[in-house]
């Protein structure tokens, strides 16, 4: 048996949706998956960690008691159970605090890593990952006694696999990092993170200014939906800086992306090209966006996203 | 304050990427310095305005022609550079390794700043494996930097415009996301001064470099192919709107 270590993440007291999808792509024929939960509640994720194929649950807890926010601390106690349990591979997401955690482990263990790939074989230990802005498919070999691996979220979907998982414990020691986490600060700004949710409608140049972004927080809502914005919005100052997608903004991978007003620049498609179904509504028949999506109207946003978001809001009401 | 920043020579995000052989590149195109790295410039820049007596080394890892892209940090207002000059293409642990060498080799950092990630092997941990190696705290896609008596006050970008806010001793590493600040364009004289600043070259196979048993290698690049159709939806506003309901609805099933 090979095993194989899991880093959960837990957001508002529940096993976040798309560590479903790396317990999913982790599994295999002889793995044994040990699913690591920092100062989590086992009592409470049991139940879908079983049923997404999980054979034991770590819980994890420090003494010090600061395991919970501070990354360095819970860094150095994946560590210490990875060295605890003899595991070598460790698969977990890569979001926000993903990427960090997976990055502090591996630069810890001198391991090698490969972050946001879209997939990996844990046998062959390669994995493969856009590189050069998303133009290019990298295969990456990972060689050494370890590897660790960060899946893109939403790259691979969750599957359960129904079965019984252990609970062992593992008391680690924090070790002084020179790091103290002070607190988490909310900004204000669309609450769904982008990299998780399933509709992204997202404005750009054709928005024209920041009163705007209302009619597509207002559709964004009637679908539980997230708000992006192009680099144009957020350079223009309409929308902060955590909603920009592309290049130098998030990475994501939804089901649906709805581009409004957006020209669909090379930087802009490396941040939305991995999205199932583009749809863009755009005024301009010959922006770049109307020959890379799946479909595009040509017409004016303002016309057509508060009708889509009455019809929504009927459609909702008629199914309730 | 020896304030270093390191920054990367990377193709320009606009240029067509070309692969030439099954894992590589073709390097003819035009290179510029790491957009993210800009940003660590930019603090570090302002971070030597605060206090006297400091200066800004900007170190690179690269090719030959990776000059061009410290002389862009120089122009920025870096005080002068360090190109550590290699042809081989050093995995995330490697060039961890070597900056260590170039900085300690330097007479050591009081602060190291750099981007959050780099736009071309978007690998996002070389600022982490610099950070233990150097046994000093890191903390990635800053977005507020301060310093406080002695430490480092950061805000890192989190999930759904979160940020954490942390504090870390000194020397520590930092990585610079898009929101720290706005880098100034250089102008002329600033240009022209830049041509005149020092660049200190070394070889990546004269530095004493720790060995790591695990490594990273890209074995096989393939361009990212798009294979939509693009359709379009005709019709009046309301006709569009219909339709792209029946899209969410039947074809990508999230109503």
């Amino acid at each position: 048996m090979e095993k194989i270590g899991l880093l959960i993440e837990i957001k508002d007291g529940e096993v976040k949706p798309a560590n479903l999808g790396v317990l999913t792509a982790a599994r295999g024929a002889d793995h044994d998956l040990h699913v690591f939960l920092l100062d989590g509640d086992v009592k409470r994720h049991r139940a879908v960690l079983e049923n997404f194929g999980a054979h034991k649950i770590v819980d994890i807890r420090c003494e010090e008691g600061a395991l919970t926010d501070n990354p360095a601390c819970r860094a150095a106690a994946v560590v210490e159970a990875m060295e605890h349990f003899d595991i070598h591979t460790l698969a977990g997401l890569a979001s926000a605090r993903g990427k960090d955690l997976l990055a502090r482990i591996a630069a810890g263990l001198g391991a090698p890593l490969v972050l946001d790939c879209i997939r990996f074989d844990l046998a062959a230990h390669t994995a493969e990952k856009s590189q050069y802005s998303g133009k290019t498919i990298a295969r990456i070999q990972l060689r050494g006694s370890h590897a660790i691996y960060g899946l893109r979220p939403k790259a691979v979907e969750a599957q359960p696999a129904p079965g019984r998982a252990e609970v062992v414990s593992l008391t680690a020691t924090c070790p002084a990092s020179g790091l103290e986490f002070i607190q988490i600060r909310q900004q204000t700004g669309d609450a769904i993170d982008l990299t998780e949710a399933d509709v992204i409608i997202s404005g750009g140049r054709g928005m024209k200014d920041a009163q705007n972004f209302k009619i597509l927080f207002e559709c964004a809502a009637t679908m539980g939906a997230a708000v992006g914005a192009s680099r144009v919005a957020v350079e223009a100052g309409w929308v902060p800086y955590s909603m920009q997608v592309g290049q130098t903004g998030a990475t994501v991978s939804p089901k649906v992306y709805l581009a409004c007003g957006i020209s669909g620049s090379v930087q802009h498609f490396a941040g939305m090209k991995t999205a199932r179904t583009i749809i863009a509504v755009n005024q301009d028949p010959d922006a770049a966006i109307t020959r890379t999506c799946d479909y595009f109207a040509v017409a004016d946003l303002f016309d057509i996203i508060p009708r889509l978001t009455r019809r929504l809001r009927q459609v909702q009401k008629l199914e309730r | 304050m020896n304030i270093y920043v390191c920054i990367k020579h990377v193709p320009d995000s606009a240029a067509r990427i070309k692969i030439v052989e099954p894992n590589r590149i073709d390097e003819s195109v035009t290179f510029i310095i790491n957009p993210y790295d800009e940003n660590a410039v930019e603090e570090a820049v302002q971070l030597k305005k605060q206090i006297d007596g400091s200066e800004v080394i900007a170190v690179a890892l690269g090719p030959c022609a990776a000059e061009n892209t410290l002389r862009s940090a120089l122009a920025m207002g870096a005080d002068r550079a360090i190109l550590i000059s290699t042809d081989s293409r050093p995995d995330s642990l490697v060039t961890a390794q070597a900056l260590k060498a170039a900085i300690e080799g330097d007479g050591g950092a009081s602060i190291i700043f750099t981007g959050k990630e780099s736009i071309d092997s978007e690998g996002f941990q070389t600022m982490y494996r610099l950070a233990v190696a150097l046994s000093i705290p890191v903390a990635s896609s800053v977005v507020a930097f301060s310093l406080e008596q002695g430490f480092a006050r950061v805000e890192c970008e989190m999930e759904a415009g979160a940020t954490a806010v942390m504090k870390m001793a000194l020397p520590c590493v930092i990585g610079a996301g898009k929101a720290l600040n706005q880098p100034g364009y250089p102008t002329l004289p600033a240009i022209m001064n830049a041509r005149k600043k020092k660049i200190e070259h070394l070889d990546l196979a004269d530095l004493d470099i720790k060995k790591f048993s695990g490594s990273m290698e890209v074995v096989e690049l393939k361009p990212a192919v798009e294979v939509r159709q693009a359709k379009e939806i005709k019709g009046p506003p309301d006709t569009v709107a219909e339709e792209i309901i029946r899209i969410l609805r039947e074809e990508a099933r999230v109503l």
